[in-house]
């Protein structure tokens, strides 16, 4: 980032801007400090085009390599031998992004005896699937997949890689990256290409949800991403494509660090991410008691139990039930937020919903900006009264 | 001319906010609705290391100062005013005479375990018929070989019942009235030392006040603290430190009471604006808001010269005067912004306006601190 | 046991707020915190110190106020801090700011353990962990729980919480671990860990204390680049629901019916 002096007022719309309070305003011109990231905002925010965004970063191959870097690959996460639902999204969007870029759509699947996925794979959109059978891979390891993914990348050199940003796409992308020693973009919420250089523009929440930032990876291949899941809807499977399958062999490697045992959650696992109705609260409830109203709802409707990162840590409810930012991204056909007043990190994780219903005494709290319906009142009557009308109504 | 805190201060500050929110005040008015005083609570303020604060590191201190110790003070009462005094008490009437006018053996073996926390302290000034009128002790102290004989009932005594080491005036000597005064250290479960009624309070309900009851109640002669005559010398100088503890109690129940009312203000809609829009009420949370800051003041300033080694009696007189009556006001125009809700014990309100009318009353009623005040201008 | 912490001072992004007016960042008054699993991370150091001897440093890369949140980290009990700050290292990416703290670590010396904070609350990536790993070539676990630690030099068991729930790893030292949430919480620092904090050294490394190719560092060495920074998109055109709590509740309850959430009764 590079201020302009001479166009520089001084006028401090960079500084107000800045989400790092990285800019201060000095002898009437503005300054960046070393706090500064080169986010761009304030480049954005100058109306005397004094500032220059971005940067002077000139590393990377020459264009000839780079451009000898083709197709897009998603990762297939697996789940109990089954294709995650994030993997079947990845590959709607990856679908598009291959489109536009007019090249081929790949899917990369590591596992133990999985072929009979590939058909899965092609009616969702793959031209190609790079398949690595082993018994090694029957169990994510960190170890043993980044050494088969670097091998992959390196033999077959794909221009974009998409991976789910489940526990395992963020164990395993960075390691990756780091030893190809390219461009990773985290939990990103769009994707798309930029018309002007044609590259992917990975769209992420950043500081807490509260701003937006895309991002480029201009002078390394592949460019990677991780993409949050519920972000994008899976397409219609066509299970009359076909595609490839590239049966690859990968060198055997033996990974430093030893499974013993898997523990599966004893209690009853709250699936936010697929339930269809959630009602959530917020420390609106004003007591953790009052939790048993939503609870009560949730359970009359047939959904599940969300909260605001306040009432988690709060210790209300526990951390699985978190929707947010650093919680879990939702996107239900109904949304109830109750006592939530919508912290922007709250928001990112739920305004993917179908249709927001918001009650809240504070009539200027941020989650009716969200909302498609609105109640100012106090949840501790609105619930009651909701309940029994349900009742009624299903009675 | 500085007013800022260290960041050694600021750090200590936000680490008594985190404990307090998380240890204190959650449990903070079901102990007052039960009048239930909490030792694990002041075995955690021990842990913490608050009560080390202002006392040396040889005594098992933190080395720190009077100004640190009274933010800690106010953090406490702010998430729960009984803490808030159960600390001030043990800490600036029974530990800080230990210190100011003790042995090194005597410090040795009391201060210690008042500083790191592990016991409580209390002081016995108070009787039936010598309230503000100190002077009239009826506690006797008689010196019989390597002991004192003591008999005498001491009443409102904070933490009694439930302190280990107790500071105790007696009269050693009618005949030279206040010069007749000398202090003692009486552990509890001294033969002879018992405890009478417990006191049924209007506010700080979770702190324990109880009588203590001296019947031939037979301690070492090296429990008396500095001479004989000492004592009332010893009690004032207690209470001018004790007054700005309780200038710090009441600062944190005044300074609750705004964040209450400012965030319910601005919550609380009522023609369909929130009520802090209205005038009747936003110029009440401004008044409230200065009261706070005045009495914050007046309280730190005073701990200033008293970590200075300046005289601070009056300062801790005005402090604790104007800190009190800001409390009581505040509190109580906090319940007005609250209307019935204030009025219920559903919300915090009520408690804190509790709370805060004995900070006008005890370790001098703001009478005697216009006395000492008073005192010191027309010298 | 030698362990390493990395932390980063953060903007306290829970007390954000967008300008409703101008859709903008109010960052005024935002006080910078320890990122919060910086500190869980940093509770399962000190917890593993507290039983098996040893030391805990903690490590971060930021601009010179970054050493508050390390004198921070001393006051919870860590017995050194050092803090690579130059302009050298500004505007990296995971990618070069792994690099960096790598290189840090190697200037640390002999380590046992690392741990990170899943990752930060201002950029959400996780991704500075394993890519630091990979850069020291050791192995990594991510989400880690709880450790149990054998004997000196004995592999250690991991905990691993996944979507579907625990995993038990074993593996030798060293090993990079990054922690969500661990116990109980981390602890308050207490009075006399304040009083040393801020009586004990924080070490300050410039690019020319430590061993890197300067070409990777900072802005000039992250592979990604911000093309723009914006607001997000905020809906419009809530519809409010008038009348008491009855009867919004009964229009709640329409609206279910019609989206058919809930059954038309009988």
């Amino acid at each position: 980032m590079k201020i302009n002096s001479e166009l520089c007022s001084g006028c401090g719309a960079c500084a107000a801007a800045c989400p790092f309070g990285a800019l201060v305003i000095k002898g009437n011109k503005a300054e960046k400090t070393d706090a500064c990231t080169d986010c761009g905002a304030c480049a954005s925010a100058c109306s005397f085009e004094a500032i220059q965004a971005g940067s002077g970063s000139d590393n990377g191959g020459d264009a000839h390599d780079l451009n000898s870097y083709k197709g897009v690959w998603v990762y297939l996460e697996l789940k109990d031998r089954q294709l995650r639902g994030v993997a079947l999204e990845l590959l709607a969007q990856g679908r598009k992004l291959a489109d536009e870029m007019g090249q081929e759509l790949a899917g990369v699947l590591l596992g133990d005896n999985v072929a009979d996925l590939a058909n899965e794979v092609f009616a969702n959109g793959a031209d190609r699937l790079y398949l690595v059978e082993d018994p090694c891979y029957g169990r994510y390891d960190a170890d043993q997949y980044t050494a088969a993914m670097t091998e992959l990348i390196n033999t077959y050199r794909p221009a974009v890689i998409l991976l789910g940003a489940t526990h395992n796409g963020r164990d395993l992308a960075p390691r990756v990256a780091a030893r190809i020693k390219t461009g990773l973009t985290a939990d990103c919420t769009g994707l798309s290409i930029d018309t002007e250089t044609g590259l992917v523009a990975w769209t992420r929440p950043a500081f807490g949800g509260n701003i937006m930032a895309t991002i480029l990876c201009p002078n390394h291949r592949p460019q990677m991403g991780t993409v949050r899941p519920r972000v994008f809807k899976r397409a219609e499977p066509d299970c009359g494509r076909t595609g490839t399958i590239v049966r690859a062999k990968t060198k055997a490697t033996t990974s430093r660090v030893k499974w013993i045992k898997s523990i599966k959650s004893l209690k009853e696992s709250v699936n936010l991410e697929d339930a269809e109705i959630i009602v959530a609260g917020g420390r609106g409830m004003g007591k953790p008691e009052s939790f048993a109203l939503v609870s009560e709802l949730a359970e009359l409707l047939g959904g599940a139990v969300g909260a605001s990162r306040a009432v988690v840590d709060a210790g209300w409810m526990p951390a699985d039930h978190q929707v947010g930012q650093t919680g879990k991204t939702v996107a239900p056909r109904v949304y109830i937020a109750c006592g939530i007043s919508g912290a922007i990190q709250h928001l990112a994780g739920m305004q993917g919903s179908d249709v927001i219903v918001a009650i809240n005494r504070d009539a200027s709290a941020p989650i009716f900006t969200v909302a498609h319906y609105g109640i100012v009142g106090d949840v501790n009557e609105v619930l009651p009264a909701l309940i029994n009308e349900i009742r009624c109504a299903t009675a | 001319m500085d007013f800022k805190l260290t960041a050694e201060q600021e750090m200590l500050r936000k680490t008594v906010q985190e404990f307090a929110a998380k240890e204190v005040a959650p449990t903070a008015a079901q102990r007052d609705e039960d009048e239930q005083f909490s030792r694990d609570i002041y075995n955690k303020v021990g842990a913490l290391g608050l009560t080390g604060i202002p006392f040396p590191e040889e005594y098992g201190g933190a080395g720190w100062d009077n100004l640190t110790y009274i933010i800690a003070v106010e953090e406490l009462s702010r998430a729960c005013a009984s803490t808030g005094i159960t600390f001030s008490a043990s800490i600036s009437l029974a530990a800080w005479p230990i210190l100011a006018y003790g042995t090194p053996e005597q410090k040795k073996q009391f201060l210690t375990p008042l500083a790191d926390g592990s016991k409580l302290g209390a002081f016995g000034l108070t009787e039936s018929g010598a309230g503000t009128d100190a002077a009239a002790q009826q506690t006797i102290a008689t010196a019989d070989g390597d002991n004192y004989i003591l008999n005498g009932v001491k009443t409102f005594i904070t933490n009694g019942g439930e302190a280990e080491i107790y500071v105790i005036m007696a009269m050693t000597d009618r005949s030279k009235g206040t010069r007749g005064i000398s202090a003692f250290i009486v552990e509890k479960d001294t033969p002879g030392f018992t405890f009478g009624a417990v006191e049924r309070k209007m506010g700080i309900r979770a702190s324990a006040t109880q009588e203590l009851i001296f019947r031939d109640c037979r301690i070492p002669k090296t429990n008396l603290l500095g001479r004989e005559g000492d004592g009332f010398k010893i009690a004032m100088a207690t209470l001018d430190g004790g007054r700005i503890g309780v200038a710090a109690q009441a600062l944190g129940i005044a300074q609750r009471a705004l964040d209450e009312a400012v965030k319910y203000a601005k919550e609380r809609r009522q023609f369909g604006k929130p009520i802090s829009s209205f005038q009747g009420i936003s110029f009440m949370l401004a008044d409230m808001a200065t009261q706070v800051e005045a009495a914050r003041l007046l309280t730190y300033r005073a701990a200033y010269q008293k970590d200075q080694g300046q005289p601070y009696s009056k300062e801790a007189a005005m402090a604790k005067m104007f800190a009190s009556d800001a409390a009581m006001q505040v509190t109580t125009n906090a319940v007005q912004v609250f209307g019935g809700y204030g009025y219920s014990r559903e919300y915090p309100v009520e408690r804190l306006m509790r709370d805060a009318k004995i900070t006008q009353i005890y370790e001098g009623t703001n009478q005697v601190q216009q006395m000492v005040v008073s005192a010191a201008i027309l010298r | 046991m030698k362990i390493v912490v990395c932390v980063k001072q953060v903007p306290d992004t829970t007390e954000v707020k967008i300008d409703p007016k101008t859709n903008t960042l109010m960052r005024q008054g935002v006080p910078s915190i320890v990122n919060p699993h910086d500190k869980h991370a940093l509770e399962m150091a000190l917890s593993l110190r507290d039983q098996l001897g040893g030391s805990v440093t903690v490590l971060s890369m930021g601009p010179m106020q970054s050493q508050e949140a390390l004198r921070e980290c001393l006051a919870m009990g860590a017995d050194h801090a050092v803090l690579l700050s130059d302009r050298a290292f500004g505007g990296a990416d995971t990618l070069a700011t792994s690099y960096t703290l790598a290189a840090g670590i190697r200037k640390i010396g002999e380590f046992d353990l690392i741990i990170c904070g899943k990752q930060a609350i201002d950029g959400d990536t996780a991704q500075v962990g394993p890519e630091m790993a990979e850069h020291l070539g050791i192995p990594h676990i991510t989400y880690a729980s709880q450790v149990e630690a054998g004997a000196d030099g004995a592999p250690v068991r991991v905990h691993r919480d996944g979507e579907e729930g625990t995993e038990i790893l074993e593996v030798k030292l060293p090993v990079l671990l990054t922690v969500t949430h661990y116990g109980d919480g981390p602890r308050l620092p207490v009075v006399k860990g304040i009083r040393r904090a801020f009586r004990a050294e924080v070490d300050v490394w410039s690019v020319n204390d430590v061993e890197v190719d300067r070409n990777v560092l900072g802005l000039k060495g992250s592979p990604t680049q911000v093309r723009r920074i914006f607001s997000p998109d905020k809906r419009c055109g809530c519809e409010m629901i008038p009348g008491d709590a009855c009867a919004a509740a009964s229009v709640v309850a329409t609206k279910l019916r019609e989206l058919r959430i809930i059954g038309v009764g009988s």
